[in-house]
C-alpha cells in the first residue's frame, strides 16, 4: 500500500472524540448502528452500498487524496470502506478505537462537497454516505468538541456563535449608527413586517465580522429595497447542526428561521454570502422538514447582487481594478449552479477576472466546509496539509495575474485564508459584498 | 443427447432464467418499498428529464468529465459492457437455440464478430483484474468477492470460448460453459453486479438532484 511517511497521521487527540469514547462499550456502538443502518436509513444506503463496484474512479474527485499525493486512504470510496463497510460486514460490531477512526474520518477527512458524486459513474452520494456515519458518531456522543460546540450553541440559543439574544440588536443597532456616519439616513429596520426581503445572516457576522452586516445594509440603503431583520432568535440561517448529524436540532433551528421569515410576513428571504447555510435552507432541512422546497423563496447574495445590478438599483461608480479571481464554493455552485451568476456579478464590478482551473462545478474545495474548520484548531494544520492542491491552483490564478480571491462563503473565507497564509500565496481575499461596496456608487454619502 | 447435457439446457436454465428476472424483480420491488417507506421525497425529487440528462451524458464515452480524465479505462469499460451485453443475445447459437424452443427468433451477429467481442470481454476481464491489483486506490477497497464476482462474469465468456472452438473437452466445456452462464444470471440480482439494474437509478437520481435542485450537471 502506497503510504507515505509524511501521511502516516500524527496522532490527533480531540478532546469531544475522546470524552464519547471513553463512556462507550460495544453493545452500545452496536445498538447505535443498527439503530442507524437498520432504522433509519433505508435506500439510499441500501443501494449506494449494494451498487458500489469498488472501481475507485471517485478518487480524483477528492482534494484529500490529491493532496496526499494519492494515498488511496483518502478516495472517497476508501472512507466508505473504512467506515460503513466494515460496520455492515461486522453487523456494528466495532471498536471504540473503529469508532474514534470513523469519527475521524467522517469528520475531518470529508468536506462533504460533492464533487466525488460528479466523479463516480454511478452517481452514488459519498457525502450522504458520510453524513450518515456522522449521525452515528452523534449518537455516540464522540462529535468532535468544537463542532458539537456550536450545534450546542445551536440548540441552545438559536445560532451558532452564544449570541445572546440582547447583543443581536445591539449589534444591528451599533452597526446602524456606524453606517448613518457615511449615510446619515440609513436604516436597519428591525422587525418590519410586511417588508419585501428579511435578510438573514450567520452567527459569526454578529460576533465578529459586523462589517459584513454594515456593507449590507449600505447596499440595501443605496438600492432602495424594503428589508427588515428579525430583532428576535431565527436570524441566524447557518446550520453545524446539519453536519453534526444532529437533525433534530438542524430541523428545529432550519424550521424557526422560515417561521421568523414568516412572521414578518415578508416576501422572500436573502441570505448572506454563506454556503452551508444555503444548503440548509435549501437543500437539506426543508427535506428534514418536509418541503420539496423552502416553503418562502430564500434566494442567495450572489443572486441578490445579480439582480441589484443588472436592475440597476446599484451602479457601479468606478470597477476594482486589482485583477480578481473567483472561488466557486461547493454549496451554491454544485448547490445550486450559481458559478454563471457569480461570474456576471464579477464582470460587472471588477475589471479583469481571472479563471482558476478546474471551475464551475468542478472547483476544488476550500476543504474548510461541511464543518471541517468547525472542528476548530485541534485539526487545523490536517485540513491545511489535505488541501495543497487548492494551494497549486490558487498559485497557478495568481501566476496569470489574479491578487484579489472572491469567496462568496464564509467557510471558504476562513478555509482559504488559511491556505493563503501557509502556502505564503499573498492573495487578498475578498467577498462579493466588499467589492461591490467599495465600487458603487454612494449618493448621499 | 447426453443426460447432464439435457437437463442443464432443460430444468437448469428454466431455474436461471426465472431466478434472474425474479431477482430483478424483486430487488426493483424490495427498493420501491423501501424508498416509499423510509425516505419518500426521493419520489418527489426523480425527474426524468434530468435523470435521463446525466444518464446519457455517462453512456457516451468521453461525455464526462471524469471519462476523459481515464481515457484507456473508459474505452476498456465501454467496450467490455457492450460486448458482454451483445455478444451472448446476438449469438447465433444462442438465437437459435431459442428459435428451436419457442418458434422466437431474433437477428443474431456473425458468428465471427461474436467470437470477436468474446475475446474483446476476456480482454477486459484481464484488465479489470490487472487493474484492480496494480492501482493502489483500487486495490486499497478490493475484497476477495471482487476477484470472484469478475471471475462469475468471466467464466462463461472463457468456456464459450473454448467450446466453440473445440479446443479441449467440448463435451464438458459446452456444460461448463451454460452452467457459468446460468450462475452468472442469478448472480446478477443477488450480488453487486445489481449494478445493472441499479447504476441507471442512482445515476438518475443524481442527475435528478443535480438538475432540479441544484441547478449544475453532473458530469
Amino acid at each position: 500500500m502506497a503510504q507515505s511517511a509524511k501521511s502516516e497521521a500524527k496522532q490527533i487527540v480531540d478532546p469531544g472524540i475522546e470524552k464519547g469514547a471513553a463512556g462507550l462499550t460495544e453493545e452500545r456502538i452496536q445498538a447505535v448502528i443498527h439503530r442507524v443502518l437498520k432504522g433509519e436509513s433505508g435506500a439510499r444506503l441500501k443501494v449506494y452500498v449494494d451498487t458500489c463496484v469498488h472501481c475507485g474512479l471517485c478518487s480524483d474527485a477528492c482534494h484529500y487524496y490529491l493532496s496526499h499525493d494519492k494515498d488511496p486512504r483518502y478516495s472517497p470510496v476508501a472512507k466508505v470502506k473504512q467506515t460503513l463497510w466494515e460496520m455492515i460486514r461486522r453487523d456494528g460490531r466495532v471498536s471504540v478505537d473503529f469508532m474514534r477512526r470513523a469519527a475521524e474520518i467522517a469528520h475531518t477527512e470529508c468536506n462533504l462537497c460533492k464533487r466525488c458524486a460528479m466523479y463516480c459513474p454511478f452517481g452514488i452520494d459519498i457525502a450522504y454516505l458520510m453524513l450518515v456515519v456522522r449521525r452515528i458518531v452523534h449518537l455516540l456522543g464522540m462529535t468532535p468538541q468544537y463542532i458539537q460546540d456550536t450545534a450546542h450553541s445551536h440548540a441552545a440559543v438559536s445560532n451558532q456563535m452564544w449570541v445572546k439574544p440582547d447583543e443581536w440588536p445591539d449589534t444591528l443597532q451599533w452597526q446602524e449608527e456606524e453606517a448613518r456616519g457615511e449615510i446619515p439616513t440609513l436604516r436597519i429596520p428591525l422587525e418590519k413586517e410586511g417588508a419585501d426581503i428579511m435578510y438573514s445572516v450567520i452567527g459569526p457576522e454578529p460576533k465578529f465580522q459586523a462589517q459584513l452586516i454594515y456593507q449590507a445594509a449600505m447596499i440595501m440603503d443605496m438600492a432602495g429595497v424594503n428589508w427588515t431583520m428579525p430583532a428576535t432568535a431565527g436570524w441566524d440561517n447557518s446550520d453545524m447542526a446539519m453536519y453534526t448529524g444532529d437533525n433534530e436540532v438542524m430541523g428545529r433551528i432550519k424550521r424557526e428561521h422560515f417561521e421568523t421569515a414568516a412572521r414578518l410576513r415578508v416576501r422572500r428571504i436573502v441570505m448572506g454570502e454563506c454556503g452551508h447555510a444555503f444548503r440548509s435552507v435549501y437543500d437539506v432541512g426543508n427535506r428534514w422538514l418536509g418541503w420539496r422546497i423552502p416553503p418562502i423563496p430564500i434566494i442567495h447574495a450572489i443572486e441578490f447582487y445579480h439582480e441589484l445590478l443588472t436592475s440597476g438599483k446599484i451602479r457601479v461608480a468606478k470597477k476594482f481594478q486589482t485583477p480578481v479571481t473567483i472561488h466557486d464554493p461547493c454549496n451554491v455552485v454544485r448547490g445550486a449552479g450559481l458559478h454563471h451568476m457569480a461570474r456576471e456579478v464579477a464582470h460587472a464590478i471588477c475589471e479583469e477576472v481571472v479563471e482558476m482551473y478546474p471551475n464551475c462545478e468542478h472547483n476544488y474545495c476550500c476543504c474548510a466546509g461541511g464543518g471541517v474548520i468547525n472542528c476548530g484548531p485541534p485539526w487545523k494544520n490536517k485540513r491545511i496539509e489535505g488541501n495543497r492542491v487548492k494551494a497549486d491552483q490558487l498559485a497557478d490564478a495568481k501566476i496569470r495575474g489574479a491578487k484579489v480571491l472572491i469567496a462568496p462563503c464564509h467557510n471558504c473565507h476562513s478555509g482559504l485564508e488559511d491556505i493563503n497564509h501557509a502556502y505564503e500565496l499573498g492573495l487578498d481575499i475578498k467577498f462579493f459584498g466588499d467589492i461591490i461596496y467599495e465600487v458603487m456608487e454612494k449618493p448621499g454619502a | 443427447m447426453h443426460p447432464i447435457y439435457g437437463w442443464v439446457t432443460g430444468p437448469l436454465t428454466w431455474i436461471a432464467f426465472v431466478l434472474f428476472f425474479g431477482g430483478l424483480l424483486y430487488r426493483l420491488a424490495q427498493l420501491l418499498v423501501l424508498i416509499r417507506r423510509k425516505e419518500p421525497f426521493i419520489f418527489s425529487y426523480m425527474s426524468f428529464k434530468y435523470g435521463l440528462r446525466s444518464i446519457l451524458h455517462w453512456l457516451l464515452p468521453f461525455g464526462t468529465v471524469n471519462w476523459r480524465l481515464h481515457p484507456v479505462m473508459t474505452i476498456v469499460t465501454f467496450a467490455f459492457h457492450i460486448c458482454l451485453l451483445a455478444a451472448p443475445i446476438f449469438l447465433m447459437a444462442h438465437a437459435l437455440l431459442f428459435e428451436e424452443a419457442w418458434g422466437l427468433g431474433w437477428p443474431s451477429l456473425p458468428d465471427v464478430v461474436a467470437d470477436g467481442m468474446t475475446m474483446v470481454v476476456m480482454a477486459g476481464a484481464v484488465f479489470f483484474l490487472v487493474r484492480r491489483i496494480v492501482r493502489p486506490e483500487v486495490r486499497f477497497v478490493t475484497s476477495t468477492s471482487d476477484y470472484l464476482l469478475l471471475a462469475l462474469v468471466a467464466a462463461p465468456f472463457v468456456t464459450g470460448f473454448i467450446a466453440y472452438h473445440q479446443l479441449f473437452a467440448y463435451r464438458w466445456m459446452l456444460v461448463a460453459h451454460i452452467v457459468s452462464g446460468q450462475v452468472l444470471l442469478v448472480a446478477i440480482p443477488f450480488t453487486r453486479l445489481v449494478h445493472m439494474l441499479f447504476a441507471p437509478l442512482t445515476r438518475a437520481y443524481m442527475g435528478s438532484e443535480f438538475g432540479g435542485v441544484r441547478h449544475a450537471v453532473d458530469w
